[in-house]
């Protein structure tokens, strides 16, 4: 018995590590100027771990098939120490390794979650709601009116709670239910959510934040390649969950301002 | 022989139209139309971006737009109820049923007008969820899911009230029901124009209500079955 597990032990380990290995199921293309640095931290991270899970699980097997049970009747003989030192081990040795790779890993992770903005940046102004987003472009104006929550009204489109009739800014605000960006300019995205906590999430842009009520949260990135991506939502916010999504259109500079003047003229 | 086969032609109409007119309420043939229009700007509807939905999206070949203040031709009014709010005898709800449609992730007709304890009919028409919300005050609220194929919800209102409608699913759905004590009730078209027929003779006031601006009322006698007309004008603004 002892040997047969070895054999499926094995089987399991290289057929899990080589899905891994010929990017199976891989991550989809990187859109972002971040994305590279997280996408490298990923792969040394899964080199890391995936190293230690094939050492791990093949010492198992190999010890498996060498002392599987003969059936002789001799005793089952302990660790020097017994199982506490083995536990310590194991739990030192396991939070070198996340220390050690947080470590590695926080650069890529403050470059996207830390640092500013830089200051030419693109502002977006983001609102989450049960279930859709709504993206907000300051206008010819350049600049965003005020935003009042008790002004919210969804059946006359004013998603974000503007009062344009006091507030001039406002007036030329431009609302629309889909993230259109020019390619290779930096976007600052501010988000917040109407209601419950809700998750900004683009696979391409290796961006994922959540939504907290009450807290406008800074997110910052730059695309590099034109296209349309999901945008979805992955905190469970509600009964429509599963379809709160919205895309993000990556447009060529030109394209990109044919399209906010024609936003603007409506 | 000929001759009785007419006669009872002739009995059997009678008996028939009869029946029709005993079957109804008491109703009149006075009549109040009207126009309803605007005056000032109207504020600008907006594009309703409904792209994560693909299956009502595509549904639309241009974007449906918000209808708060849905303007025609010759500054008219659209979706304005006009209804007798007093002066009516009052009569007890037809046995047809309304019927309130969610098609293209939207609301048909925008504003349902119905009596009290009328039997009101909710279809989904569409291939994704609905969850229609009622945000009644008066009468009780609830909200119900319907997925895609769903049958109807089957209900009814036992107040008189204006009820906004919304979707718990897609924010942008919005319509109102308009729920009345009366029978005599019209919604203003796209032309700004309504009709509302069978009144018998007396002195009422009718009443127009617009979903964003205050309610105003006129007094009309009708006497006969005199054809008045009623105009409402409503003051808007640009924001
Ligand atoms: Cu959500």
């Amino acid at each position: 018995m002892g040997k047969f597990f070895a054999i499926v032990l094995t089987v399991i380990t290289l057929v899990s590590a080589s899905i891994f290995a010929m990017h199976i199921w891989w991550m989809p293309v990187d859109i972002s100027v971040h994305g590279p640095a997280l996408d490298k931290q990923f792969g040394e991270t899964l080199m890391g771990t995936g190293f230690g899970f094939l050492v791990a699980q093949l010492s198992l097997a190999y010890f498996l098939w060498k002392f599987a049970d003969k059936g002789d009747g001799r005793k089952v003989r302990e660790f020097p120490g017994g199982p506490k030192v083995t536990i310590i081990t194991a739990v030192v040795l396991v939070g070198l390794e996340i220390l050690a790779l947080s470590f590695v890993g926080q650069k890529a992770w403050a470059s996207v979650n830390l640092d500013p903005a830089p200051p030419n940046a693109m502002h977006i102004d983001v609102q989450a709601e049960q279930f859709a987003f709504y993206f907000r472009y300051a206008g010819p104006d350049g600049q965003f009116g005020a935003v009042h929550p008790e002004k919210i009204s969804d059946g006359n489109g004013n998603y974000f709670g503007l009062d344009p009739e006091n507030d001039i800014p406002a007036r030329d605000d431009i609302v629309v239910g889909s993230l259109t960006i020019p390619v290779n300019q930096p976007i600052l995205l501010t988000i917040h959510s109407k209601d419950v906590g809700h998750s900004f999430y683009v696979r391409e842009l290796r961006i994922q934040q959540d939504f907290v009520p009450g807290i406008v949260i800074p997110v910052h990135f730059t695309a590099t390649q034109t296209g349309k991506f999901e945008i979805v939502c992955t905190q469970l916010c509600g009964l429509g969950h599963y379809n709160m999504k919205a895309y993000l259109e990556v447009l060529p500079q030109d394209q990109f301002d044919q399209w906010l003047k024609a936003q603007a003229g409506q | 022989m000929r001759s009785g086969y007419f006669t009872a032609l002739a009995v059997a109409v009678l008996l028939g139209s009869g029946m029709l007119v005993f079957a109804k309420p008491p109703a009149g043939s006075g009549s109040i139309t009207g126009k309803v229009t605007y005056t000032g700007t109207p504020p600008k509807m907006k594009p309703i971006d409904m792209s994560k939905e693909p299956s009502c999206a595509k549904q639309h070949a241009t974007p449906v737009m918000t209808q708060n203040v849905t303007t025609g031709p010759g500054n008219a009014l659209q979706w304005v109820v006009v209804y007798i709010s007093a002066g009516d005898e009052g009569s007890s709800a037809p046995s047809q049923g309304a019927r309130y449609d969610q098609k293209g992730c939207e609301y048909l007709p925008h504003v349902l007008p119905m009596q009290v304890a009328q039997q009101l009919q909710i279809y989904n028409d569409d291939q994704t969820s609905h969850n229609i919300h009622p945000l009644s005050k008066t009468n009780p609220e609830w909200n119900k899911s319907q997925p895609p194929g769903s049958p109807p919800i089957d209900t009814k209102y036992d107040k008189a009230e204006f009820i906004p409608v919304k979707c718990n699913i897609h924010p942008w759905m919005h319509g109102y029901f308009a729920v009345l004590n009366t029978s005599h009730y019209a919604v203003s078209g796209e032309d700004g124009s309504f009709d509302i027929k069978g009144l018998p003779p007396g002195k009422y006031t009718v009443t127009a209500w617009q979903e964003q601006y205050p309610a105003q009322s006129q007094e009309v006698t009708i006497s006969g079955s005199e054809a008045k007309t009623a105009n409402f004008v409503f003051k808007v603004l640009p924001y």
